[in-house]
């Protein structure tokens, strides 16, 4: 029998991806396309007073420069715009009046018949604005910063801050040891390869075809026909592959208004590619100060912890996400207390970006207890074991599985944490400071409810389709290998259809939420299929399953077979060409348990080393060792994969990325890949990714997720591996050379 | 429903119109195929193959040569298509990712780049696979190193540099330049 469940299976997309045959959004070549290049604000706050298309218009081959005063009607509400997962607000409506809420705010679309020639004239369209004054710099508003509003459904509870446990401030007054500081993570960029783009076909009876760089095909769907007043049946959406999401394309974003706007006007195909610098309003991962003050008793035990945040969003809408909880939810302590504060920028609204606010909460809350077992003489990582926690405190729940203590065994034996000198400067190599440092990552374990369309074909042939993405995180392979352990086939006799409108129901691709809903979805359909199947075999004459149940036959090898007698068995072929039937359809909802009685979470602990050229500061992270219990893992090839990506991303957070404000224009500066530094080849060496056994039981195949929680703790550990070697503290991210001036 | 446009949009070709460059005819022999074009001088070579010659493997990721999606190469070396124009490539010998494949087999980098999950998202990967041909074929890269260094013009956000870097050593062990 076949297992392909939990192998290292490669990618069923790869020979696609290797090959160039892959085509994202902006890849749909059609006859007669028409081109549209955005037009962007150069203030932050105001009003567009005027624009003069005339000059942009008269350019040999231009079609038409859309503005709010020249385009197709859209909807003129706010419930029409907010999408699947947009925060409380008012969402940016493109094009739609002359008020300016941004810096780089799409305020024209030019279309024309080749996108230079568009691009040319995007440059001609002339905007006249009356400007009113702006804020960017969170330090400026870090007063004004008002509390986030209590929660007004389970969902919002979700982000809000946890209710205060015990007595904090009493804890902390009477605490042995304390320590109280504030830490910084700047705005950072998602940046995924591809660039945003939509494709728009329009269609001879007036539908659209949308090919979309989005991480929700149905999310896009439901938004635009809100926007525009269309029907679901006249607007499909497709992203069969993503260039890179990280969550930028969780909402619908403004290329494919554009792109449908301009369809819709010249009743004609449209592409609209943004620019890498006009990507930067799409949302990030916001700005935000932390100030946490622990308190620990002499046994080296916490006491105390006080968590409060401050985070950047935008005039119009509240994003947040629960950036304090993580720090009672991670370590035993009986008292603890959270606040969360909002900043209100004239920026774009912020979104989720990569385990949004874990790797931020675990910079900040995993330096400080870095600095507090510095304080108390204790080993960082005896420190942590000591204040492990069996339970989620926040809610006074158990967890349905947490194997961190066993991530940090593995992890510091992978890594030969024990031969760390625990002196800061006492490790060298060379030139080189050497540091060790360690870090906890926490993420959530999420399912969401899905549907799952089976269709069998009499050739033992099975096509598995669901409206969800893969952005990278190998969603195709991964449902493949669980349809074909569930339907007993090979992993090559099933085809698997995702990134379409059309498809039965998925939430968006994010969170990491997919694989476990998914697998999980394919899972129940399948016993459907199974069902099916055993219904036409008893049918059969002197059928072997005549008296068979469902719970007691499993597909194996194109056959129905008896769990406890494997003898007993009909094949798929015979079962179906009996029965007369050539193909059999289910399609399935799976909802998730609802199970509010446990915790349910990943974890991972983060060991790293830096080296550190002491005469020129320059940082190198030579070696990583992640563990991580996350569940069952899939797929063991791009679970570590996922995993590494993480860690990768640790590292840039690190060490490197920071979109910086220009303040007098509320403009970022550096919206490219030559300022905005992600991590490069030369900057990644040693890698090591451990998946420690954790069973679950939270749903059928154990399955917990795994794109958020590789980089959770990683810049933490990397910030207390350069304190480790040099004896400098960087509370503020990146940790560049000039802040460690040696 | 907000605003309605007034009146049916029209392309508009008034006598004052600015006119443009007229199109060159540009040759360019891509993947061993002899392709005649009628391009505006100002056209890349990376927008000649993905919107002119339907060749959309190679990759826009920044269109200012600083993530290298878009790296072909033009008489075996490795470039930046984004960064050069078609017309002064005339008569040049171009190889892209669709290139690659021969008698349906694919290329040694190609089938290491997928055992080794040398890609998530797969959108740098084209640029990826062709530039360590480039590297290949260059010579200097002898060490882990030396190919992380010279691989440095290859961004991948989805972060698989290690596996990037087993995938090619794999091949250059297998095929020394």
């Amino acid at each position: 029998m076949a297992l392909y469940i939990g192998t290292a299976t490669s990618r069923i997309d790869g020979f696609a991806k290797v090959t160039g045959a892959a085509k994202y959004a902006a890849e749909f070549n059609v006859p007669n396309l028409a081109y549209g290049s955005v037009v962007t604000s150069t203030i932050a706050k105001g009003r567009i007073a005027g624009i003069d298309r005339s000059a942009a218009l008269n350019v040999e081959g231009v079609l038409d420069v859309l503005t709010h005063e020249h385009r197709p009607a859209m909807a003129d509400n706010d419930q029409a715009y907010h999408d699947e997962v947009a925060p409380a607000g008012s969402p940016f409506r493109p094009l739609y009046n002359g008020r300016i809420m941004f810096n780089g705010q799409p305020i024209a679309l030019v279309v024309a018949e080749t996108s230079e020639i568009a691009r040319f004239a995007a440059s001609l369209v002339q905007v006249e604005y009356e400007t009113d004054s702006h804020i960017t710099d969170m330090y400026r508003e870090r007063e004004g910063a008002n509390s986030v509003k209590p929660p007004a459904n389970p969902i919002e509870a979700l982000f809000t801050p946890p209710k205060t446990r015990g007595r904090p401030e009493q804890a902390l007054a009477a605490a042995a040891v304390r320590h109280a500081s504030e830490y910084y993570v700047p705005v950072e960029h998602h940046n995924p390869m591809e660039l945003y783009a939509s494709t728009v076909i329009y269609e001879g009876n007036g539908t659209l075809t949308v090919y979309d760089k989005t991480q929700g095909v149905q999310n896009v769907q439901r938004y635009l026909c809100g926007v525009f007043g269309m029907k679901p049946e006249d607007l499909r959406v497709m992203s069969p592959f993503v260039g890179g999401g990280f969550g930028s394309g969780l909402r619908p974003q403004f290329e494919v208004v554009l792109a449908v706007l301009a369809a819709r006007a010249l009743q004609r195909s449209v592409r609209v590619v943004l620019t890498r610098p006009q990507m930067y309003v799409l949302g990030y991962r916001p700005a935000m100060i932390q100030r946490i003050d622990l308190g620990a008793n002499t046994g080296g035990t916490l006491d105390a912890i006080v968590h409060d945040a401050i985070t950047v969003t935008s005039q119009y809408e509240d994003y947040f996400r629960q950036e304090t909880g993580w720090s009672g939810l991670l370590y035993q302590c009986a008292n603890a207390k959270y606040g969360h504060k909002l900043a209100r920028l004239d920026l774009a609204t912020p979104c989720d970006m990569r385990a949004p606010s874990a790797p931020t909460a675990h910079f900040a809350l995993e330096s400080a207890m870095d600095e507090l077992a510095i304080a108390l003489k204790l080993d960082p990582l005896q420190f942590r074991l000591r204040c492990y926690s069996e339970r989620d405190q926040n809610n006074d729940r158990p967890f349905s599985s947490k194997a961190l203590r066993e991530c940090y065994r593995q992890g510091a034996e992978a890594f030969g944490w024990d031969k760390r000198n625990p002196e800061p400067r006492a490790m060298r190599d060379g030139s080189d400071l050497v540091g060790w440092g360690m870090a906890t990552g926490m993420w959530e374990a999420l399912q969401m409810p899905i549907t799952v369309r089976i269709v069998l074909g009499a050739n033992g042939h099975a096509e598995v389709a669901c409206a969800t993405s893969d952005i990278g995180t190998g969603t195709y392979t991964i449902m493949a290998q669980v349809a074909a352990e569930m339907l007993g086939l090979p992993l090559d006799n099933i085809s698997i259809k995702l990134g379409d409108s059309s498809l039965p129901g998925s939430p968006v691709e994010g969170g990491s939420w997919i694989a476990a809903s998914v697998s999980n979805g394919i899972a129940t359909t399948a016993e459907s299929i199974r069902d099916e199947l055993l219904r036409l075999a008893k049918q059969m004459p002197d059928s072997p399953l005549a008296n068979a149940a469902s719970n007691e036959v499993a597909l194996v090898d194109g056959k129905l077979v008896g769990k406890d007698d494997p003898s007993r068995s009909v094949s798929i072929a015979d079962a179906m060409r009996h029965g007369s039937v050539d193909r059999i359809e289910q399609e399935k909802t799976t909802n998730p348990a609802n199970d509010t009685s446990r915790a349910h979470n990943t974890h991972a602990a983060v060991f790293a080393e830096v080296k550190i050229d002491e005469q020129l500061g320059v940082i190198r992270v030579t070696r990583v060792v992640s563990a991580v219990a996350a569940g069952r893992i899939l797929n063991t090839k791009t679970a570590s994969s996922q995993i590494l990506g993480g860690v990768v991303w640790g590292i840039g957070m690190a060490l490197h990325e920071e979109s910086v404000i220009d303040h007098r224009y509320g403009r970022f500066m550096n919206r490219n890949f030559a300022e905005y530094h992600v991590p490069v080849n030369a900057d990644i060496h040693d890698i090591r990714v451990i998946f420690v056994d954790e069973p679950d039981d939270s749903n059928p195949l154990g399955v917990k997720g795994l794109g958020e929680i590789g980089i959770v703790g990683v810049a933490a550990a990397i910030a207390n591996a350069v304190y480790h070697a040099t004896g400098k503290r960087v509370r503020d991210l990146p940790i560049t050379l000039d802040k460690l001036r040696l | 429903m907000g605003q309605a446009m007034q009146g049916k949009t029209q392309a508009r070709h008034t006598p004052s119109e600015r006119a443009l460059t007229p199109e060159v005819q540009v040759s360019l022999r891509v993947n061993g195929v002899e392709r005649r074009l009628l391009l505006r001088p100002w056209t890349t070579l990376l927008d000649a193959l993905r919107e002119h010659l339907d060749l959309t493997g190679t990759k826009k990721g920044c269109d200012h040569g600083q993530c290298g999606a878009c790296t072909v190469l033009i008489d075996g070396r490795r470039v930046l298509s984004c960064l050069t124009l078609a017309v002064v490539n005339d008569g040049a010998e171009i190889t892209t990712i669709e290139g690659l494949v021969t008698n349906g087999e694919l290329h040694p980098l190609q089938m290491a780049f997928i055992s080794h999950d040398a890609f998530q998202c797969g959108y740098c990967t084209p640029g990826q696979i062709c530039s360590a041909l480039g590297l290949i074929a260059e010579g200097h890269a002898k060490t882990s190193d030396e190919i992380r260094e010279l691989m440095s013009g290859n961004i991948c956000r989805c972060g698989c540099y290690p596996n990037i870097i087993a995938a090619v050593e794999e091949v250059m062990q297998e095929a020394p330049p």
